[in-house]
């Protein structure tokens, strides 16, 4: 495997050709393969299974052509035995096949095909180079349907009851993207039992796929489809969401499939002693999201339970954290610290300059003259020895350029291959490793920039590429090594808010041993969690609550600041300073990071009388009135719970998230309290995602009644003597109905402090609707904006308990990974001032979205702009702004970007 | 029984988004990991994906 340099010349001879897994069996693969483009480890891999000379003895051509003799056709698996200290699972869930147990036509129909096939029809590094085809014919569909649910929420045999999540906002991105690859009108249906976009942005995210890109979404209930083999149409039988039965038709048909457990789950379970629940689901506790049955083993992703990406990036923080406080006092101890190399100071020296032009495989040399343009660089000023790759970034590459630097005496470095964004710190790190300055270095970018998008035109890519590695060839020239603000890391981190988002975070930190502030404006630890009665898997929230708090007062490490006001914040990542209001007393707490849990509250809405009988009250009352044992419950003989009061409307788009979960699980409190009792949920769409789906199933099978209602039109409370009557219209008899309720319960929604103050102090941002906003969506969602701010709990979104313990933890994990190193390198390509031509305009500092340009205090240039180093974070906004000239930015010199321009015109 | 404790971490089936955010979390904590994966490359089911919800960003 070491020797493999993924030239492709092995796959492109293999005369074996294979369905590819990858493509979900659209597209064919060789017996030698990779399993995508950018797969990592790029090392061809032989499908023993496939490959001819491993099943039948003959062939061995790969062998042949490999120019590395990187072919071993002994190769076995071998034995290893690992110590380990934690463990992790993450084995992930696998799609439902619905050819499995074929009820849909998924085998008799090339049209009707699953959304990860989809998927893959619409990338473009998929079987149909990224165009909208239909499987059959590769014609261009006009019309195509999504039908929801297949293999989730749903008791026969091969499906699951559970929701998979994530289908329905998968079936919207599906559609719009399909619309935007479309070039005539495409007509997208959605076929859907309840829309369950309850993620944040996700709500708004289906208002602009049904308002904006006009994807029509149709309640229903799919019967059958039938192939029409002449046409390739498929036939939709459904009946639609008043009774009647409907036929329409599609070019393709794709099955939104959910999730199931992983192949061969229960034996891994049973083998490494975890629990799995009845759907073969990890089980999970809502206190201990990440912690499986077995005492250090830990869990993430959708192994417990169908959930996105962002949560199970949250997961997958959180279970790191857990597994790390397990250790906490081996931090350091077996990981290896990288020799450090002495630096050469080229200064004084004349530019010495290396070029290596990679053929990325057949990437960039498929389409660029490479030998030509190795063959003008090495006429290039300054230029000292040019070679050619087959892939400059692999190791043994690596190491070659490493000891060219040395022999050659090269002090500047020209990479020409692909893009610095995946590759600078590699490259940069291979100038480190033979003692230059790793700022002496620039790729150019002739694959991302020449051979892709210029495919189809050879000599012009290569004249591109010329151009490239000169412009980049002349600016090298001019760069100077560059130091690295260092920056020593206060060990102390700050949590902001005492809810059971901000304890955890509190706790996790005090857990991996560093010392915690955890400041709470109120007079008690708690926040929201002290009203709530039960998670939706039925534990008691105030004894584990309380068991939580008690637990970080007796931790020595947290100091606990009750009726603290933050007033003002200072300094930057590794070293705030932030002024507190303790009980009346000013006081300042240093940190190096900071947790933001501020939570958020349950609105009191201004509509159906609430406020004005107190047979009318929110969800978060009943929850409060069943803490309390209220035993007036008992006695009603109806209630009525309205759904989304107050959220997914115009002024508040947003799904709460908690409020479908929290009255299904209450009204089958209320039967059970009292099973004569008539309990009705009027609902929009019911969103018991994930397995909360079995609480919806219960209830539905205990008599509790679910209506759909219409939401365009007015729900009437009035209050009387005996009861309160509710008057709404039900959306599938399409009349008015009227319930006489004894208790009126406002499924209310979550509502953020908006233009919260600390916003601004800590630099976070705010989204339209109050709630912080994550660096993120998917890959950063406890991080904010600014380095070492974190977010987590009801402050970021609406969630349940369990989800932000989880996003706490993540919270506090991602927090310790910057603690942990106690000193940061920031970056060394930053703006500087030429203090002698600074004029004290000012623009730069009030242009700077980062606060590093400042006044000088004192001295010779008291009044002048100055840059602290560590906030610069490079963008050049000032250097551009500057009317003096007196800004430049290392690394991007006005003199190296015009030698780079005037380069252009050398060709 | 001995006690010692040993600083690293296993992630079993590493290979998809979660596996790889744990081991860059862990690794980042000071923590030596050893990432396990079945198949031939890490990835997982998002690498299949073409965009993602909400923003349609490249997956891959």
């Amino acid at each position: 495997m070491n020797k493999c340099i993924a030239c492709g010349l092995c796959t492109e001879k293999c005369p074996k050709k294979v369905e590819d897994e990858y493509e979900e069996g659209l597209g064919v693969r060789k017996a030698i393969y990779v399993q995508y483009a950018q797969a990592v480890p790029l090392k061809y891999v032989i499908d023993d299974k496939n490959c001819l000379f491993l099943t039948k003895g003959k062939c061995g051509l790969c062998e042949k052509v490999c120019p590395t003799g990187a072919i071993n056709y002994e190769d076995t698996a071998t034995e290893l035995k690992l110590n380990v200290g934690s463990i992790i699972v993450s084995t992930g869930c696998q799609p439902y096949d619905p050819g499995e147990h074929d009820v849909y036509g998924y085998q008799s129909s090339k049209n009707i095909i699953t959304s990860l096939e989809f998927e893959r029809i619409l990338a473009s590094s998929g079987p149909y180079g990224g165009h909208l085809v239909r499987p059959s014919d590769q014609k261009e569909p006009k019309k195509i349907a999504w039908l929801q649910c297949i293999g989730s929420r749903n008791n026969h045999i091969g499906a699951k009851g559970y929701c998979s999540s994530v289908c329905c906002t998968y079936a919207v991105k599906e559609a719009m993207l399909a619309k935007e690859h479309s070039s005539g009108s495409l007509d997208t249906a959605i076929f859907y039992m309840d829309i369950r976009t309850h993620g944040k942005g996700y709500e708004d995210y289906f208002n602009r796929g049904k308002d904006e890109y006009g994807i029509r979404f149709v309640k229903s209930k799919v019967q059958k489809i039938i192939n029409d083999s002449e046409t390739g149409m498929q036939i939709i039988g459904y009946i639609d969401e008043s009774g009647i039965r409907q036929e329409e038709k599609f070019d393709i048909v794709v099955l939104s499939v959910g999730f199931q457990a992983g192949d061969g789950v229960v034996e891994f379970a049973e083998k490494i002693g975890i629990e799995l629940g009845h759907y073969k689901c990890a089980t999970t506790k809502s206190f201990d999201p990440v912690k499986t049955s077995r005492p250090g083993i830990f869990i993430c992703g959708a192994i417990e339970d169908p959930k996105d990406i962002p949560a199970s990036v949250i997961g997958s923080s959180a279970a790191a954290g857990m597994a790390g406080i397990m250790l906490a006092d081996e931090r350091w101890s077996i990981t290896k610290t990288k020799e450090e190399i002495p630096e050469i100071n080229v200064i004084g020296e004349a530019p010495r300059i290396g070029v290596f032009v990679c053929r990325c495989g057949t990437n960039i040399a498929g389409v660029v003259d490479v030998p030509a343009v190795v063959e003008m660089a090495k006429h290039l000023p300054y230029v000292e020895y040019v070679e050619e790759n087959m892939f400059s970034c692999s190791q043994d590459t690596q190491n070659a350029i490493t000891k060219v630097i040395k022999e050659k005496k090269l002090n500047r470095v020209v990479i020409a291959a692909c893009t610095p964004k995946t590759h600078e710190g590699l490259f940069q790190e291979t100038l480190t490793n033979a003692g230059i300055n790793k700022y002496l270095f620039d790729m150019a970018n002739i694959r991302n920039q020449c051979s892709w998008p210029h495919a189809n035109e050879k000599e012009l890519a290569t004249q591109k590429a010329k151009d490239l590695v000169r412009m980049t060839t002349a600016k090298v020239a001019l760069h100077a090594p560059l130091e690295e603000p260092k920056l020593e890391v206060d060990q102390a981190g700050l949590v902001i808010g005492g809810g059971i988002a901000g304890i955890v975070a509190a706790k996790t930190l005090a857990e991996q041993g560093y010392h915690t502030h955890l400041v709470e404006r109120g007079s008690k630890l708690g926040g929201q969690a002290l009203l709530l009665n039960r998670t939706w898997k039925g534990e008691d929230i105030q004894e584990n609550l309380t068991r939580i708090i008690k637990s970080v007062e007796q931790n020595s490490l947290v100091d606990i600041h009750l009726n603290t006001e933050i007033t003002d914040v200072e300094g930057f990542v590794g070293n705030f300073e932030t002024h507190v209001k303790k009980d009346g007393r000013d006081a300042i707490l240093k940190h190096g990071i900071t947790i933001i849990a501020t939570g958020a509250s349950e609105l009191k809405p201004k509509l159906y009388n609430y406020g004005e009988d107190d047979r009318i009250i929110t969800g978060l009352e009943l929850d409060k009135m069943l803490n309390e044992n209220d035993d007036d419950l008992r006695k009603k003989d109806t209630a009525v719970f309205v759904q989304c009061v107050g959220s997914r409307i115009p002024e508040r788009p947003y799904c709460s998230k908690v409020c479908c979960t929290q009255s299904v699980r209450n009204a089958l409190k209320l039967k059970e309290l009292n099973p004569e009792m008539k309990v009705f949920v009027l609902y929009r769409d019911m969103r018991t995602y994930g397995l909360r789906e079995d609480l919806y199933t219960e209830a539905r099978s205990k008599g509790v009644q679910f209506i759909k209602y219409d939401f365009e039109k007015e729900i009437n409370v009035n209050p009387e003597e005996s009861s309160v009557e509710v008057v709404f219209t039900d959306t599938s008899l399409r009349r008015k109905l009227k319930i006489d309720a004894q208790l009126l319960i406002l499924a209310s929604a979550i509502i953020p402090e908006k233009d919260n103050k600390l916003a601004a102090m800590y630099k976070a941002t705010q989204d339209a609707d109050g709630f912080f906003m994550e660096a993120h969506a998917k890959l950063k969602p406890v991080e904010c904006s600014t380095d070492g701010v974190f977010i987590c709990g009801l402050a970021h979104a609406p969630k349940p308990v369990d989800e932000s313990i989880a996003q706490a933890q993540a919270a506090a994990t991602k927090a310790v990974t910057l603690l942990a190193k106690k000193i940061m390198n920031m970056e060394g390509t930053i703006a500087y001032v030429d203090q002698e031509i600074c004029s004290s305009c000012g623009v730069c500092v009030s242009v700077c979205p980062f606060n590093a340009p400042l006044f000088t205090k004192e001295g010779r240039y008291e009044g002048k702009a100055e840059i602290n180093p560590v906030l610069c974070k490079g963008c050049g906004l000032c250097v551009a702004s500057c009317r003096s000239g007196a800004l430049h930015l290392k690394g991007f010199d006005t003199s190296q970007i015009f030698a780079q321009i005037f380069a252009l015109n050398e060709g | 029984m001995s006690q010692e404790k040993i600083g690293s971490i296993m992630i079993i089936g590493g290979g998809g988004i979660s596996g790889m955010q744990a081991a860059l979390d862990a690794a980042n904590s000071g923590y030596y990991v050893y990432l396990v994966e079945q198949s031939a490359s890490i990835g997982g089911i998002m690498s299949q994906l073409d965009k993602t919800f909400p923003t349609n960003d490249c997956a891959m």
